[in-house]
């Protein structure tokens, strides 16, 4: 075991990918010398070489695009998107390559690629560098959605998201990168499914779903209602494609009761989908509707302003009230 | 190959600060002594207005600045060219060229502050508000001035952008159009060497001026430290545009002095000894060596520049700390121009629920 940085411990699993596998490349901007803007390929370049470390030229559709070529020729390109707001360039190649070449060869092409987003707010950030674009990525059917919240998961599935033969999206909390955690370096990657989900803390009334960041404010917002007698159980989704159905369903059959949160906008977000499929599956064990407390159907706002749209735990804490049909801030207001 | 100097670069002002004829000489004839000492102020009053929101950044005061420190010449002599009714469309760098066109000085910060999502009102200084997409606005420009061609206007869009910027896709399709099209657009890039650690070398293998040519947009190299040369080439591609020639490129060759931002150390990526080499060609000097030379550089002229630039900048420390908070519903403004349904609902469940912390008697739990 040992204690690091969110941040450092994906560095690390990247270092073990390309230590495993020399087809392992990584290619962004800036990721070279300067190892990254928030330095998560520190050194890399250093150790393993300019030909395996590769500073793009500044064009997130290139990157793209020649990782794809790359991929044709047995390479597994991990690509570097600096900021979420920046992956639009390269949303083109993404969904009409990326995404459809082992359908469209029928299976004989593979597309091994791994693609880095630091993703998300709460760090103060200018336009375009607090988004949450995963629900476009969700909605592209061909590709698989990971969200990471804690060092040790970032350590493995870094590594199994490298080794899968489908292109990944990996969605990194970028204001949990300084946190730092245990890391079991010897850890059987194995037991780090690309599908699970993970109970965070068990409980009985309300299951909290959540992913990213807001893993540790759903964790807070549980422990809070704990202390008013409400036992919340919080599952942290890590796979938000596929989503983990068995786990979520176990879940509120048991708690009859389902809060999603997310950063993401609302309207056609992640929180829709679990909502919609879980009323679907479990739809007689549910004592209310699903409650989503989520980002709101906006830009994203300005840095003065972000703690209004980032749902905190109060905001979490007033979704369980609503679910648990306590007084809330909705109260009296008829189909709430 | 790549070159800093050099018989390609159009110069008018050497680094020694001496005034050299040129066949571009005669589109800054009109720059007399009294003009020169306008230009050394705007260019002194530029880089004081970057050095107080640097320090505004480094009290907490701002979230992030990105300097313009030694591309002063760039932008004031190009910004300076321009006509009022004409165009510009620009990246976050350009606050010298908002400043030609007028920009409020605490319109320059709002974004940086993280009070609003910008500035100014494009429409009242016929500058767009910073584009931070790399690259994205050359296409912005290339589309206005299409616009204008349709109107039958004479007037001129100007795209400002990066080094870097001139390997995205946006860049090169602009050119495209703009060639297609034939459209009254300036494509002005400035050089500064890097694009946050990367070297210019990493973005082109040859001159960035020498593409244009190939999209059939003729280009030239400026000496992007000499605020004359860059006034002339920019005079010349304006002119230009607005008598029907179509669109131009320049290359202006310069330097970012400082950090890409306030969040950026280049002593990890950049050799110190490159910089202390750019101090030689510092565009605010050379002017400075000009003026003196010519005795136009009195004391009295002194005093009035640095007197301007300490009231700039008092002024826009005074406009930022006292910019107001945002209000606590804000955020759903403006989104949509009519109201939208949906996000109605959501502002008022918001405001629902920040009216239910001041019925529990304000607080959290
Ligand atoms: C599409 C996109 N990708 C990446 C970035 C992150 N980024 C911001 S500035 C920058 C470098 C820009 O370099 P250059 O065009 O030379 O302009 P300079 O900053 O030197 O003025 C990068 C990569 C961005 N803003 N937009
Ligand atoms: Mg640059």
């Amino acid at each position: 075991m040992s204690t690091m940085t969110f941040g450092r411990a994906i560095n690390t699993g990247l270092r073990r990918a390309m230590e495993h596998d020399s087809k392992v490349v990584l290619i962004g901007e800036d990721i070279g010398k300067l190892g990254g803007v928030f330095r998560i390929t520190d050194e890399l370049q250093k150790d393993f070489g300019a030909h395996r470390v590769i500073d793009a030229p500044l064009a997130e559709s290139a990157i793209l695009g020649t990782a794809v070529g790359m991929a044709y020729r047995g390479y597994r390109p991990v690509c570097e998107i600096q900021f979420d707001g920046f992956i639009y360039p390269a949303f083109n190649q993404i969904v009409s390559q990326v995404a459809k070449l082992h359908y469209r060869t029928q299976g004989r092409v593979k597309m091994p690629l791994t693609i880095r987003v630091p993703f998300g707010g709460g760090i103060g950030a200018a336009e375009h560098h607090s988004e949450s674009p995963e629900a476009y990525f969700m909605h592209t059917s061909g590709l698989r959605v990971i969200s990471v919240s804690n060092p040790q998961d970032a350590f493995a599935m870094i590594q199994q998201a490298i080794a899968c033969d489908d292109p990944v999206l990996f969605f990194e909390p970028k204001r949990r990168y300084h946190v730092k955690g245990e890391v079991d370096e010897e850890v059987d990657l194995g037991s780090f499914s690309l599908e699970q989900a993970r109970v965070e803390i068990a409980g009985e009334d309300v299951t909290l779903v959540a992913y990213g960041a807001l893993v540790q404010v759903a964790k807070d917002a549980a422990l809070a209602a704990r202390e008013e007698g409400i036992s919340v159980e919080v599952i942290d989704l890590r796979s938000l494609s596929p989503l983990d159905f068995a786990t979520l369903e176990a879940s509120v059959r048991k708690t009859g009761r389902l809060v999603i949160t997310h950063e993401a906008a609302m309207t056609g977000g992640l929180g829709a989908e679990v909502a919609a499929s879980i009323t679907e599956r479990c739809f007689y064990h549910l004592e209310h509707a699903p409650v989503r407390v989520t980002g709101f159907d906006i830009p994203y706002p300005p840095a003065k302003m972000e703690h209004h749209h980032l749902p905190d735990l109060d905001r979490m804490l007033d979704g369980v009230d609503r679910v648990l049909g306590r007084t809330n801030s909705l109260s009296g207001l008829e189909g709430n | 190959m790549r070159s800093v100097s050099g018989e390609n670069l159009v110069q008018l002002l050497t680094p020694e600060g001496t005034r050299v004829a040129g066949p571009y000489g005669e589109w800054v004839a009109d720059i007399d002594g009294a003009r020169l000492q306008g230009l050394y102020e705007d260019m002194v009053v530029v880089r004081r207005v970057d050095q107080e929101a640097t320090a505004l950044q480094r009290q907490g005061e701002l979230a992030l600045w990105p300097p313009l420190l030694g591309q002063e010449a760039a932008q004031i002599g190009s910004g300076r060219a321009l006509r009022k009714d004409d165009f510009v469309f620009s990246s976050y760098r350009e606050n010298g060229v908002a400043y030609c066109r007028g920009a409020d000085y605490t319109d320059m910060i709002r974004v940086w502050r993280g009070n609003a999502p910008s500035g100014w009102n494009p429409y009242e200084i016929n500058m767009a508000t910073p584009q931070v997409i790399i690259g994205a606005q050359t296409l912005h420009a290339t589309g206005y001035a299409m616009a204008t061609k349709l109107d039958g206007a004479d007037a001129v869009a100007v795209a400002y952008f990066g080094d870097g910027a001139t390997s995205q896709g946006d860049v090169n399709e602009a050119m495209v159009f703009a060639a297609s099209f034939q459209a009254p657009v300036v494509f002005f890039c400035q050089n500064n060497q890097w694009a946050i650690s990367e070297p210019v070398t990493l973005q082109s293998q040859r001159d960035i001026a020498d593409r244009a040519p190939g999209f059939g947009i003729p280009s030239v190299r400026v000496d992007g430290n000499d605020v004359l040369a860059c006034m002339a080439v920019t005079r010349e591609a304006l002119e230009r545009a607005r008598s029907g020639g179509g669109p131009s490129f320049i290359e202006a060759v310069t330097y970012r002095m400082g950090p890409h931002t306030t969040a950026d150390d280049p002593t990890r990526y950049r050799d110190p000894n490159e910089l202390e080499d750019w101090k030689g060609r510092d565009p605010i000097d050379r002017l400075a060596k000009l003026l003196e030379a010519e005795g136009l550089l009195t004391g009295d002229v002194t005093d009035r520049v640095n007197a301007k630039a300490d009231e700039v900048a008092a002024q826009l420390r005074h406009g930022c700390v006292t910019l107001p908070e945002p209000g606590d519903l804000d955020v759903f403004n403006n989104v949509y121009t009519t109201p939208h349904s949906v996000l109605e609902r959501q502002r008022d469940h918001y405001s629902r629920y920040l009216a239910s912390f001041e019925a529990a008697g304000g607080g959290t739990r």
